[in-house]
């Protein structure tokens, strides 16, 4: 019978017959009390906050395509969508990993303090607005105004980016290995280091990506936007 | 907030599920809409020399079929009447115009939402089940429909408010987003003798875009002008009866997905009023990018 054993650790739910609250008390309270760290989800069909705010190591995989703010807040767990993802996916992330198997809408990553945010696809605009200490890496391409205000982490975008890349941009750094269309205020190309090819390769290889690191260009803070200047006319 | 859909098949043996594939993408909406709901289907033209006309009567009792006998009396020609509680299509030969003109002086509570020959236009204020319940929207057939879910946010919540907005023939557009200059917008084409009929901001893009197809433009270099001309947040979609076309303003905010088939083009602000439609799985995803035009003819 050893053959039989049951996967004990596994909870699947069906959002065609579950609620989504059900869903989500389960990931906050239940797991954890049931020794459940594997939770498997059906027919998001789009729903908004799906794994919203998880606290814990749980091991979530979506089939489906998700709306509104897929993981938001998540720390610790990993949450993998083989589908598409709405607007605001992993906002906020402290920690963890959350992974998007198709393409991600606006503001993807926005705001993240920690994890990373894999999305295989393309991101829509805004993509790691105001990131704040998380990693995003893009299999494809972003849209623009991606890392607006970024004051801390690292993004990898393996395509291409559309207008504004980077504007404003504080410490956090952009690899990106296509076409830019265009940089925002005070983004500026760099040269690569040893230590920013390094760190793409880490990036790419926890991404489960296989590009060569020296496709990459660097982009950063010309940080003249930093300090007041009486003189600067405001034309910036 | 508001929520869009829209749906052109193309395969012609589903122009009579039109109906029943649109309703659970605009109940789909009802959470970014609970206030008012509208909808403009495109069905097969009626003859040359006819239009239809959708009429309105709100919360006013108006007797249909006594109204066309008189309309008959007054302006020659074969009226027909279809009538859904408050809310009817007159179909005729005589002119349009002159059937407003007439309606105007003799039934003033009874508002025109749409002219042409293949628009049928709903709108009122509700939730968007009950809005569908209550004119059959299950059972409509047709090429192509824009709809709308309100939830207001410059202007009152009232049918007239409501989307689709529709302006000269056959032409109708919804919005999701708001625009800053509709003022500016209406101030410009006030004095070429174009009417408004509300306060509400996507009326002025409607009356812009319809003044620029009546200019000679078509449809696409219409919104390519509106680029210039209107400034705010906009997701348009609109249709015409060849057309259906959206667009998004550069800073796309106002979000729209497009599932496209052999059978159907299916767009809606969300994905999850696309879950249900047949085949979803195998039809191709995608978010429409920032001033890119994406247009589908029946």
């Amino acid at each position: 019978m050893a053959n039989l054993r049951p996967l004990q650790s596994l909870r699947e739910f069906d959002l065609a017959r579950d609620s989504l609250r059900d869903l989500n008390l389960f990931l906050h309270k239940h797991a954890a009390d049931e020794g459940i760290t594997q939770v498997h989800v059906k027919n998001p069909d789009g729903a908004h906050s799906v794994a919203c705010g998880l606290d814990a190591k749980l091991d979530v995989e979506v089939h489906g395509h998700v709306g509104y703010y897929l993981a938001g807040m998540n720390k610790h767990a990993t949450v993998t969508v083989h589908g598409n993802a709405g607007p605001g996916a992993a906002e906020n992330m402290m920690s963890g990993r959350v992974h998007v198997k198709g393409f991600a809408s606006t503001a993807a990553g926005a705001s993240a303090h920690g994890g990373i945010l894999v999305i295989d696809g393309d991101a829509s605009l805004r993509c790691g607005i105001s990131l704040k200490g998380g990693d995003i890496v893009v299999g494809g391409s972003v849209g623009s105004f991606s890392a607006f205000m970024a004051q801390a982490g690292r993004m990898v975008i393996c395509g291409d980016a559309e207008d504004a890349l980077g504007d404003s941009l504080y410490e956090a750094v952009i690899y990106v290995r296509g076409r830019v269309r265009s940089l925002g205020a005070d983004a500026r190309f760099e040269p690569m280091s040893d230590t920013d090819r390094a760190a793409v390769k880490q990036l790419l290889t926890q991404a489960g990506m296989n590009h060569d690191p020296a496709e990459f260009k660097r982009v950063a803070s010309a940080k003249s936007l930093y300090h007041w200047h009486a003189d600067a006319d405001q034309e910036y | 907030m508001c929520g869009i859909v829209g749906l052109l098949v193309k395969n012609p043996a589903l122009r009579p599920q039109l109906g029943a594939l649109m309703v659970p993408m605009l109940v789909g909406m009802t959470e970014r809409g609970p206030d008012s709901a509208g909808l403009a289907v495109y069905t097969e033209p009626v003859a040359d020399d006819r239009h239809k006309i959708s009429l309105y009567s709100g919360g006013h009792k108006v007797g249909w079929t006594e109204l066309r006998d008189r309309l008959g009396a007054d302006l020659p020609g074969r009226h027909e009447i279809s009538v859904q509680g408050n809310h009817a299509v007159l179909t005729s030969a005589a002119d349009p115009d002159g059937i407003a003109a007439w309606l105007a002086r003799n039934e003033p509570e009874v508002a025109v939402l749409s002219v042409g020959q293949s628009i049928d236009l709903y709108k009122d204020v509700g939730a968007p089940a009950d809005i569908a319940d209550r004119y059959g929207f299950k059972s409509l057939s047709g090429s192509h429909l824009v709809g709308h879910t309100r939830m207001a946010t410059e202007s009152a919540v009232t049918p007239a408010h409501a989307h689709p907005f529709t302006a000269g023939r056959d032409f109708c557009l919804v919005h999701n987003g708001s625009l800053s200059n509709p003022h500016l917008v209406r101030k410009r084409l006030e004095p070429l003798g174009i009417e408004f009929e509300t306060d509400n901001d996507t009326e002025a893009a409607c009356r812009f875009f319809e003044w620029r197809l009546r200019e000679g433009d078509d449809l696409e270099t219409a919104v390519k002008r509106g680029f210039v001309e209107l400034d705010g947040f906009y997701t348009f979609l609109m249709g015409t009866d060849q057309e259906l076309l959206i667009v998004r303003d550069a800073f796309a905010c106002k979000p729209a997905v497009i599932a496209e088939s052999d059978d159907y083009v299916a767009i809606a602000s969300e994905f999850r009023s696309l879950a249900h439609l047949p085949h979803i799985a195998d039809a191709s995803l995608f978010e429409p990018k920032p001033e890119e035009i994406y247009s589908w003819r029946i």
